[in-house]
């Protein structure tokens, strides 16, 4: 073991490396690692966020669902208590219609009848007038016997 | 190979020495294998050919092989980790990248488990000393002389390839933390709070010239063993694998067995090496940690 200045000339260089290391590798290294394990935390913490998510996600997409479903059941219950009740109105309508219809009939009916009993009376009136005048001949005036005439219309 | 050298002693020896630059003094008398003499005319910068002339070079010579390779594996591991820096993003990872990011968690983890201040430069500081301490020991898995053999084909006399071998390396890094370890403890307790922590402990204060002696020799035992350990364990490893090289220069038998060996060794050494690493780099924060506390 002799020493010599190798000794110094080993120092010199080891600060020289450390201080080497020191400003240009560690502090890059150290940083990007650092940076590293930050980002894949932060991305379990995302991912472990968006299961959260997805689970109320799906939980309210099913409540959804039911709830469609039921108002769905219910629309559909009171669309056929509509259409039975809209069947029953129509029936109900077309009966009173009939009804009145029938009632016009018979009303337009029994307007015919006076009006054909009318103008019957009216020509039985005549014929009989004819009948007379045919038996009559001279003796009776149309004129004359018009009061007689009118009389006689109004007792038939 | 170990046949090119007179003895197997020569052999070893030849292994363990640095190429060390350094300056002659003038009037030096230079012996050479063969017995021969050159009395250097004036003081001469040159390679030492031996221990004895590396050693008489005094305190200003360089262990070039040592500068060299550190240096070199320095440079390699900041090289990888800039161009994983530089290509840092929070998207997936891949190759190059993957393997950073693995070993900045690995020592950002150690960190935060041992040290329980807040100090921008201790994780850098491990993460330098963990890979550099690494890479340098991994050069201790390289057959022990294929470098050297290179070295010397383009005229090297010695390369030892293995830099945490040389007390040199382990040293410079074990005292520059020691000198952070002080800086630390000085700026976080201030001058008094650091002297009272080892005058006043774990004795009464009236006692204090004990409790400085004892808190002294723990306070420099941090540095010492720190590079020790670390020299120790490299210096072993690497003795053992030039001696099972020496086997190679026997017969076949021999070398076939030296050849298992070998192969055991630098498997069971690859054990050895991180976890030397990891030690020297977990003791560095644990002592800076101290230093940034209150008594213990």
């Amino acid at each position: 073991m002799n020493f010599n200045a190798t000794l110094i000339g080993q120092s010199i260089t080891f600060i020289f490396f450390v201080w080497f290391c020191m400003k240009y590798v560690w502090p890059p290294i150290m940083s990007a690692l650092e940076t590293r394990k930050k980002l894949i935390a932060d991305g379990l913490a995302a991912a472990d966020r968006g299961k959260h998510e997805l689970e109320l996600a799906a939980k309210k997409a099913g409540d959804n669902m039911r709830e469609a479903k039921a108002t769905a059941a219910e629309v559909i219950v009171q669309a056929e208590k509509r259409a039975a009740q809209m069947v029953e109105e129509a029936k109900t309508a077309a009966k009173e219609e009939g009804e009145r219809q029938l009632a016009a009939a018979q009303a337009n009916i029994a307007q015919e009848t006076n009006r054909a009993r009318e103008s019957l009376r009216e020509q039985v009136a005549a014929l009989a007038v004819a009948g007379a005048e045919k038996i009559l001949r001279r003796e009776v005036n149309a004129q004359t016997h018009a009061d007689l005439l009118g009389q006689l219309k109004a007792e038939l | 190979m170990a046949t090119e050298y007179a003895s197997s002693g020569e052999y070893i020896k030849h292994h363990l020495q640095n190429l060390t630059l350094g300056k002659l003094p003038e009037g030096y008398e230079r012996h050479d294998h063969h017995g021969n003499v050159e009395v250097l005319s004036e003081s001469t910068l040159t390679f030492a050919h031996n221990a004895q002339e590396a050693k008489d070079m005094g305190f200003w010579a360089v262990n070039v092989d040592s500068m060299a390779f550190s240096i070199g594996l320095g440079i390699l591991f900041l090289f990888l980790f800039r161009m994983a820096a530089r290509k840092a993003s929070t998207g997936v990872p891949a190759g190059l990248q993957n393997f950073v990011e693995w070993v900045i968690e690995f020592i950002d983890t150690s960190v935060r488990g041992s040290f329980s201040h807040k100090n921008p430069l201790v994780a850098p500081l491990a993460l330098t000393v963990f890979m550099w301490v690494f890479l340098m020991n991994l050069m201790d898995l390289v057959p022990v002389d294929w470098l050297p053999l290179a070295g010397s084909m383009v005229g090297l006399p010695f390369l030892k390839v293995v830099p945490s071998t040389d007390p040199n390396v382990t040293f410079g890094l074990s005292l520059s933390i020691f000198v952070l370890v002080l800086f630390y403890s000085i700026k976080m307790k201030g001058a008094g709070g650091f002297f009272s922590e080892l005058a006043f402990q774990p004795f009464p204060k009236f006692m204090f010239p004990i409790n400085l002696l004892l808190e002294g020799v723990g306070l420099i035992a941090k540095p010492l063993s720190l590079s020790l350990r670390l020299f120790g364990n490299m210096y072993a490893g690497e003795m053992i694998f030039i001696l099972i090289a020496l086997m190679f220069g026997g017969s076949w038998i021999l070398g076939l067995f030296g050849g298992v060996l070998q192969w055991a060794w630098a498997v069971f050494h690859i054990l050895i090496i991180t976890l030397q690493a990891f030690i020297f780099m977990t003791l560095t924060i644990v002592y800076l940690d101290m230093a940034h506390s209150e008594h213990h």
